[in-house]
């Protein structure tokens, strides 16, 4: 843990690459390997909630692997939805984890998972309406302002909407871009389960969101549940990018240009090696899209 | 209104009932099994957290009465905080009252010793105590001096076998003789050079670390050990606390 003590990082920028969602299964091997050792992946992305402890080897195993790659970190945990606004020691424990890793991006949901001071560990959905414009709105305004920078909002996967809601998702999305200057993480693979459980339209979702806000994208596996009318996509993080949701990528990427997009892989999580197999996919779709822009990067 | 509809989600996903699908609707099929997905995603997800914590309880109960156990607790008691590395806290102490674990006594000490493991694991970092620092002080000041634990240091005392049980209750371990339940253990918990080192120590050295934990002064923490047993050896024991890094501070008048 020597290694830990040496001088703070600087931030180092997320390239427009395909990078790897960096789960504990994998970090022991990641962070064994030597300072000079060229990186594991383009950039990795964390969950922050999970380096949140007071100290011990997973964190210093973290500043280990951030010392040779670029770090986006996640939120799961913020609950930018909450009607009863943001917790202020929450907010503080992400400033300081933020502070120790330098990400290059900082990112959350447009969902909610705390009520009443309990914390549900889901990315619950929320109903569209002007009045919860204004709620989320201040929400995110007020992590900004804690935080000091720019938060990428992800569009959330959906299993059910509300009688209530007036906006479509994608306007939604535009409208808090517009009142707060956050940004966007367009999960392609949440477009895609949402529009097959909710029944709308993925592409013209996709052309409404204002591209310019778009400051990274994900990819994942879903499974399927049931057949019929019972069935249902589930967004489990469990396997391969399916061919409908690399299409869809595909399109993106040629309508908007390269963005940093990342392979998240949560559940029955393969060898480090396939998931960057699944980003070497990921890689050839920015450097079919524009080869030029890769070449700056790298 | 979008708080009602929060405490209202919060209730079904906790619970059974259906409270949110006034709020709802679904482009297909019944609300009630797109309801479903979201329980079951919160139910399963910190479920999985608690066998990811304790995995000696779930191979001693079996993983169908973990699962059951594991419910109970996270719909009475989900967490409040979104760290899901410090969930689970409360879990001793449930399983200690639960009336299906009635039969396995020593099966909440057992939860106590893998809860102290994580704590041990995540606690903050902390350079050991320096044994120099001891080493110039006069007789009647080392006597009176107070040491301070480590963050990551951790004693668990039980009436019960819980290290023998530990051990043989790891995924390695296959054929197993009789436990005699009769033995009480304490186990020491620290974490030299960033490893949890999780060991089995005599009754009077636990009687010592805990003394000290407790706020006692040196020679008061040694008459507690050898209250316990006669032949305690204070220099030795105070050489091996040093090399597993149990004490963080002395502080001598």
């Amino acid at each position: 843990m020597s290694r830990s003590a040496a001088a703070p990082l600087a931030t180092s920028p997320i390239p427009a690459a395909a990078g790897v969602g960096l789960r504990l299964q994998h970090l022991p091997e990641l962070a064994a390997a030597p300072d000079d050792a060229p990186p594991s992946a383009a950039w990795l992305e964390i969950h922050s909630e999970t380096f949140l402890v007071p100290g011990g080897p997973r964190l210093a195993m973290l500043t280990d692997v951030r010392r040779r790659h670029p770090v986006s970190c996640h939120g799961v945990g913020l609950s930018l939805g909450s009607a009863e606004g943001l917790d202020a020691a929450h907010l503080a424990r992400l400033s300081a984890l933020f502070d120790r890793v330098k990400p290059g991006l900082i990112s959350e949901h447009l969902a909610w998972s705390v009520v009443d001071g309990v914390y549900l560990n889901d990315l619950l959905p929320l109903p569209y309406t002007e009045r919860t414009l204004a709620v989320i709105a201040a929400n995110i305004a007020r992590a900004q302002d804690a935080f000091g920078r720019q938060i990428l909002v992800e569009n959330p996967s959906a299993y059910l909407g509300f009688a209530d809601s007036t906006l479509p998702e994608w306007e939604f999305l535009a409208r808090l871009v517009a009142a707060t200057g956050c940004g966007l993480l367009l999960d392609v693979n949440n477009v895609y389960v949402s529009a097959l459980n909710n029944g709308f339209d993925a592409a013209a979702y996709l052309a409404g969101i204002p591209a310019e806000a778009v400051g990274e994208i994900h990819l994942a596996g879903h499974s399927v549940e049931d057949e019929g009318e019972a069935r249902v996509l589930v967004d489990t993080h469990s396997t391969h990018v399916c061919d409908p949701v690399w299409a869809l990528y595909r399109d993106v990427i040629a309508r908007i240009g390269s963005r940093p997009t990342l392979i998240e892989w949560d559940m029955d999580i393969p060898a480090f090696a396939e998931l960057k197999a699944e980003a070497a996919r990921a890689q050839a779709v920015l450097d079919a899209a524009t080869p030029q822009e890769h070449a700056r990067v790298a | 209104m979008l708080l009602e509809l929060q405490r209202a989600f919060r209730a079904t996903v906790t619970g059974e009932a259906d409270a949110v699908a006034p709020f709802v609707c679904v482009a297909r099929g019944p609300a009630t099994r797109r309801i479903a997905v979201y329980r079951n995603t919160v139910q399963q997800s910190l479920v999985d957290t608690l066998a990811t914590a304790f995995p000696v309880v779930v191979r001693i109960v079996g993983a169908r009465f973990f699962r059951a156990l594991a419910r109970d607790f996270v719909v009475r008691f989900p967490p409040a905080v979104p760290q899901l590395a410090l969930y689970g806290a409360g879990f001793p102490d449930f399983i200690a009252g639960h009336e299906r674990t009635q039969m396995l006594p020593y099966l909440a000490d057992v939860a106590r010793l893998e809860w102290a493991r994580g704590e041990c694991y995540f606690a903050a970092d902390a350079p050991p105590l320096d044994p120099s620092q001891l080493a110039g002080l006069a007789p009647e000041r080392l006597a009176a001096a107070r040491l301070t634990l480590h963050p990551a240091a951790r004693l668990v005392r039980s009436p019960f076998p819980i290290h023998r049980i530990f051990m043989v209750n790891q995924p390695d371990v296959i054929a197993v003789p009789p436990v005699d339940m009769s033995i009480p253990e304490d186990v020491l918990l620290t974490r030299p050079g960033g490893r949890v080192d999780l060991r089995l120590i005599a009754q009077a050295d636990a009687a010592f670390v805990a003394a000290l934990a407790a706020g006692a002064a040196l020679a008061q923490a040694a008459d507690a050990a050898l209250a316990a047993d006669a032949a305690f050896d204070l220099q030795g024991a105070l050489q091996q606390h040093f090399a597993r890094g149990t004490f963080a501070a002395v502080a001598a008048d």
